[in-house]
């Protein structure tokens, strides 16, 4: 090995190690923030939990839309799937065991992520748009008919889990389901930023800039966003089956067109293209949402809504973004 | 020796018009071609039909003996046909070790790895920065391409062909864009490409051309009408005929 592949591996160790410096300060970020939400709002732990959810379905956009560049205002759909997934197999099935649940949550995120992407990827921009809208609105359809299966509008009533790995019942304060969710949050995270710098994950960034470069390449675009919808499935998946197991029921509204939307929002306002982005977004917008609609409840969306438009003319690359960036140019600075 | 890379009686036309008409070419391992021709000749219509993203309307394309008329562009690519761009397509957040290491791992077929990251795998930083070295990048292998100069840019396309470890390699106009300070770092560069690799450049500018190919091809209204060694290429008639008309018509417009 000549003197300059040496110096070059010993960069790449450190740039690798600043990387997993940056994965475990992430973690403690979330593990620190699950603490203090839960010394600061004990009797909200449902809230905290819900956003924990979200946060998945968030996490789970941003793979696809942040990463690879796909336009969808469906993407409720997988969600949704893990949701009624879990749900149906503990009614419907008597599978109440919370872990099993979860596997039946990211295997229908899975199958819903196979079938979505499949569809949404075969049209680009504006089209690819609409055919995610149609897709939610099918979904949200075929979930409203299946009445015997899913309880309709009525939603999926009856989820009963067992205690978590036969220890902690799910209490009435939301204690166990809280720190289920956390520490599911936790995993996936870790898993994720793994797969966004593998080199997977630099694959979906190339096409995300140019698919006939990584054609040029011999690489296939199409499947490699199929599996990263699949991916994509398998955390809306496990944030769905969460919301069921934690809320022991399931609504109509976790397979919406409104929860699409929503989450889109969420992503576009912690800032794409970035894990923390989407975490931000998440925080920002649910807690903002719980303060605002409880100080005013009738105007309470214009408020939303001229936050958003704050973000996107002030702040274009999204809270976490902006502060990112700063952060860049002030350290390029003192340099 | 046999022919890496050969093309039989190749048509294609849009609505009547002729725009790759019987065209005929075979190229040996370490060939080094020009492909020329006035604006309109037919050469990226050419490249296209060669490389899969057209399809003809007769005639075979194959590598190394293999029949790849009906190969999508894709699986061209896998067996070893690989061109560059006229104008770089790279990708402007990625660095230059990036698009390298993830050519390399594509072409070992490791691209869909979920796991692991290439600065962590030694054999494939090694190739990476062997390339890198080669092509003269190393300063700027960690920064990100767009903050890299053009000439710079359009070493890294060719570092990404190579990387691909192709039989054959399409270069559709290197040095276009590029300032004159730069070229002579492109043109070490096609010097020092692998000797037993065919190449086949599609390249305006002709002293380029010169140093560069032991045979050149002219392309005129989609008809090969010059195959041979560059000395020749400037006496034959029906070239200057191509070319002149081609200015005279562009007299005309102006």
């Amino acid at each position: 090995m000549t003197m300059a592949t040496v110096n070059d591996t010993l960069a790449a160790a450190r740039g690798n190690r600043r990387k997993l410096g940056r994965d475990l300060a992430g973690l403690s970020v979330i593990l620190a923030l699950a603490v203090v939400g839960y010394l600061l709002f004990p009797d909200n732990l449902a809230l905290l939990t819900r956003m924990t959810a979200i946060a998945l379905l968030v996490l789970s956009l941003d793979l696809v839309t942040g990463y690879c560049g796909v336009a969808t205002l469906g993407h409720a759909a997988l969600f949704g799937t893990g949701a009624y997934a879990a749900g149906i197999a503990a009614v419907h099935f008597g599978i109440t065991d919370p872990l099993l649940m979860l596997a039946c949550g990211i295997f229908g995120g899975i199958v819903a992520g196979l079938l979505c992407g499949m569809v949404i990827l075969r049209a680009h921009g504006l089209p690819q748009l609409v055919l995610s809208i149609a897709l939610i609105h099918l979904f949200h359809e075929f979930s409203n008919k299946a009445s015997s299966w899913t309880g309709g509008s009525d939603g999926l009533a009856g989820i009963a889990p067992d205690p978590l790995i036969g220890l902690f019942a799910f209490d009435l304060w939301g204690r166990t389901a809280y720190v289920f969710g956390i520490v599911l949050l936790a995993v996936v995270f870790t898993l994720l930023r793994l797969v966004v710098r593998s080199p997977f994950g630099m694959l979906c960034r190339g096409i995300k800039e140019d698919p006939i470069r990584i054609r040029a390449m011999g690489a296939s675009p199409k499947v490699t966003l199929v599996k990263m919808y699949m991916i994509s499935g398998a955390v809306a998946g496990a944030g769905g089956a969460l919301n069921a197991i934690s809320t022991q029921v399931v609504g109509l509204d976790s397979l919406s067109f409104t929860l699409s939307a929503e989450s889109l929002v969420m992503l576009v306002l912690g800032g794409t293209g970035s894990l923390f982005g989407a975490l931000t977004g998440t925080i920002v917008f649910m807690f903002f949402e719980d303060i605002v609609s409880a100080a005013n409840p009738f105007h309470w969306l214009t408020m939303v809504g001229a936050l958003l438009i704050a973000v996107v003319l002030f702040a274009p690359k999204g809270l976490y973004g902006t502060i990112a960036a700063a952060a860049i140019r002030w350290r390029e600075a003192r340099r | 020796m046999s022919a890496i890379f050969e093309v039989r009686n190749l048509k294609r036309s849009f609505g009547g018009l002729a725009v790759t008409n019987d065209v005929s070419l075979a190229m040996a391992p370490g060939d080094r071609v020009a492909l020329i021709g006035p604006n309109g000749a037919g050469k990226t219509t050419f490249i296209n039909l060669v490389t899969g993203n057209l399809k003809p309307d007769s005639g075979k394309v194959r590598i190394g003996g293999e029949d790849i008329t009906r190969v999508k562009a894709i699986g061209r690519v896998r067996r070893g046909l690989v061109r560059s761009f006229q104008v770089t397509r790279l990708f402007q957040d990625m660095t230059p070790a990036e698009h390298v290491a993830l050519a390399v791992l594509q072409r070992d077929g490791r691209a869909g790895r979920l796991f692991g990251n290439y600065l962590a795998m030694p054999e494939v930083m090694a190739e990476v920065g062997d390339l890198i070295g080669k092509l003269g990048l190393r300063d700027q292998m960690h920064r990100h391409v767009r903050e890299i100069a053009y000439g710079q840019q359009r070493l890294l396309e060719i570092a990404v062909a190579l990387a691909l470890k192709p039989r054959v390699l399409l270069l559709d106009e290197p040095a276009a864009g590029v300032p004159q300070s730069d070229t002579g770092r492109i043109e070490q560069a096609l010097a020092d490409l692998p000797p037993n690799l065919a190449v086949l450049m599609i390249e305006h500018d002709m002293d380029l051309v010169f140093r560069f190919a032991k045979r050149v091809i002219v392309l005129a209204a989609g008809t090969i009408i010059f195959d041979g060694s560059p000395s020749d290429v400037t006496k034959d008639p029906r070239v200057r005929e191509a070319y002149l008309g081609s200015y005279a018509n562009a007299g005309h417009d102006a």
